[in-house]
């Protein structure tokens, strides 16, 4: 039962895979090519997936509780594109952002007590949900997919802020792991919900509040998104909410399941994350370095990823318990 | 005094009748025959996506002329997704208010090909804009995108100097669609008449500004002397031109791209120095070959699939000094303008 905390050095599990693959590519790129180990292009390869790191973050906490959010890239771009529309059109700063953190409340809420009080799967809420942000802002809100940020609005300042010489978001991705460490493995409400994502039956009837608990974790996850959103402005300055269409939320997934949270729930936690974003990031940069076409990119990546389940599938074979558990 | 007013009186009877009479003889039988062939005709446009300039622009002239000769103008958004857009184009054809003129920015090289050989059995003329495909259109009206290449790879190796280093990168579109094919085989065609100049790089954004910061980031990082990035489409570029700021190369790397001309996403930029030169569409001029070959088409009388023409748009790689205040056209205004109108 040592899933949550430390590696748990005895029995080999898909992190530990991952984890190998991720250390073995490493070293592979640092010997054969050249700059890969550079402090910049570390720095570089930590950046790229600060964003899908962070999003996955939020993700990690809804599959944990047994759910998945893919309404969560539609919140990211909806409501930064949203914001900046806002402000384009010359509505204060202060009033703007107070719209926008009230629709992400919103929103978050809404998949909360859908999940929770109305007992739809949440598979299906959140892609509806997902959905229906996107077509609503889209449609209604904003006139084009890419908008601006405006001239010297502090988004646009908060891109270009370094520490050491290291951008933002790798700090910003850094302490919202520390944070959802800190809440995960040390809150009450943060253990509770690997109790309710192993078997919410159980953890309801011990008296934990299951309910409230997902709402809040639907709402932690749309706020982990507008942040992201946020970043992505920064650095680009601009939003393209044609990303609500690539494969971004399949990375989000990816990134977290590759990592070994389980979907069925109950397993894993932010180490996880790190693990799965360390691979993709090594990986991508590498194939960059090498110059790799996108076509063959996502085939190695697939390649991997199925890799890492088979071996899993074999090292740790399925049993009665996870047979009738189940995953999405 | 009688006798003057009579004279001016008949001087005007005889004036009047001189210039009425040639009138009635000259009626030109034009504007008949061309408000018969045209009257209720029905036109759709069915872009990628709807959000973005190049499409918004095309719909903006394009309505504003089919509505002035009495016809119906429709737009359908498939946002970026093939199938839905295949759907749209499928409805379009086989609903009773089946349009005439069928026009389609096509998303890569075979998707639509059956779906438009179907809409010219049904009657329905093909107009291809901006993205060749693999089918006899009627009519295609867009960008020569291997010329577009070549002028990219000019600016770039203009942008170099003799002194540079001579390494260029390239931030590729995708493998799929003939935008990005065609402008690769252009920008090389160049580059092996200079063989000083050296591509060190050539990752794909697959159209995402994210993922073009992220390989320019990485590009810079293993050629920081390079001289020039030719990036596929200004929707990503942003993402180039951040991975280019943030490694406080500014003003040493000459960003090339290319754009629907729009100001903001264009203009501005080679203003401010982000871009070093952008290829851009002469859009007012690409509606209006769009307009005229629709015209053509339907007073033409000949049946759907029987001509095939090319009208390409002329490019023009502009840079910073020779941007002129109406080089780009204004997205803004369209938009004001369109607002005014309801």
């Amino acid at each position: 039962m040592n899933t949550i905390g430390w590696p748990n050095f005895r029995s080999v599990n898909q992190e530990g895979i991952v984890f190998a693959i991720a250390v073995v590519l490493f070293v592979a790129a640092a010997i054969g090519l050249p700059g890969f180990i550079d402090a910049n292009n570390l720095v570089a390869i930590v950046r790229s997936v600060s964003v899908l790191g962070i999003l996955a973050l939020g993700m990690a906490v809804v599959i944990i509780g047994r759910g998945i959010d893919l309404s969560a890239v539609a919140i990211m771009a909806m409501s930064v594109a949203w914001y900046l529309q806002l402000l384009n059109s010359g509505t204060p700063d202060g009033l703007a952002f107070a719209y926008v953190l009230a629709g992400v409340l919103a929103i978050g809420l809404l998949n909360g007590f859908l999940v929770a009080y109305a007992d739809v799967p949440a598979i299906f809420v959140t892609l509806a949900t997902g959905s229906f942000v996107f077509g609503y802002v889209r449609s209604q809100l904003i006139t084009q997919d890419a908008v601006p940020v405006p001239q010297g609005h502090w988004v646009e300042l908060l891109g270009g802020l370094r520490f050491l010489d290291i951008p933002i978001e790798v700090f910003v991705f850094a302490g919202l792991a520390f944070l959802f460490f800190l809440f995960l493995r040390y809150t009450k409400w943060g253990r509770y919900i690997y109790f309710a994502g192993d078997n919410p039956v159980a953890a309801r009837n011990i008296g934990i509040p299951v309910r409230p608990m997902l709402v809040l974790r639907y709402v932690l996850s749309a706020f982990v998104a507008l942040i992201a959103g946020l970043l992505t402005a920064a650095s680009l300055h601009s939003i393209n909410t044609r990303v609500v269409n690539s494969t971004l939320l399949y990375d989000i997934v990816l990134v977290a399941v590759i990592g070994g949270i389980g979907l069925s729930g109950g397993r894993g936690g932010v180490r996880n994350v790190l693990v799965g974003a360390a691979l993709i990031g090594i990986l991508l940069n590498a194939m960059t370095i090498v110059d790799i076409p996108l076509l063959y990119q996502n085939l190695i990546k697939a390649a991997i990823l199925l890799g890492a389940i088979i071996v899993d599938g074999i090292i740790n074979p399925r049993d009665e318990q996870t047979a009738q558990q189940g995953d999405i | 005094m009688k006798f003057i007013r009579t004279l001016m009186a008949a001087a005007t009877a005889l004036a009047v009748t001189a210039f009425v009479v040639p009138t009635f003889a000259a009626d030109d039988p034009g504007p008949a025959a061309y408000a018969q062939a045209l009257k209720g005709k029905r036109v759709m446009l069915v872009p990628l996506a709807m959000g973005f300039d190049l499409a918004q622009g095309w719909a903006h002239y394009l309505k504003k002329e089919v509505e002035a000769w009495g016809g119906t103008f429709e737009t359908r958004d498939p946002n970026w997704v093939v199938d839905a857009g295949a759907q749209a184009i499928t409805d379009a054809i086989s609903s009773d208010t089946r349009p005439d003129v069928l026009i389609i920015h096509a998303p890569d090289l075979n998707s639509y090909s059956k779906l438009m050989k179907k809409a010219q059995a049904a009657g329905t003329y093909v107009i291809l804009v901006d993205n060749p495909a693999n089918f006899p259109a009627d009519a295609f009206v867009g960008s020569d995108w291997d010329r577009l290449g070549q002028l990219e790879a000019e600016a770039a190796i203009k942008g170099c100097g003799e002194n540079s280093s001579k390494k260029i990168g390239l931030v590729q579109g995708d493998q799929a669609n003939s935008s990005s094919l065609y402008q690769y085989a252009g920008i090389m065609k160049v580059l092996d008449k200079h063989p000083d100049f050296k591509v060190v790089a050539k990752p794909d954004s697959n159209w995402d500004a994210t993922t073009s910061r992220n390989v320019t980031t990485t590009m810079l990082q293993q050629n920081p002397d390079i001289c020039s990035i030719i990036d596929f489409w200004d929707g990503d570029a942003t993402g180039a031109s951040a991975a280019i700021r943030d490694a406080k190369l500014d003003g040493k790397v000459f960003l090339v791209t290319t754009g629907g001309g729009e100001k903001a996403a264009d203009c501005d930029k080679l203003q401010d120095g982000t871009y070093g030169a952008v290829v851009m569409t002469d859009l007012a001029r690409q509606s209006g070959d769009m307009n005229a070959i629709i015209k053509f088409l339907l007073q033409s009388g000949q049946p759907a699939g029987t001509s095939h023409t090319y009208i390409y748009t002329l490019e023009k790689a502009t840079t910073k000094a020779d941007l002129k205040p109406d080089s780009c056209w204004d997205l803004k205004a369209l938009q004001a303008e369109a607002a005014a109108a309801k």
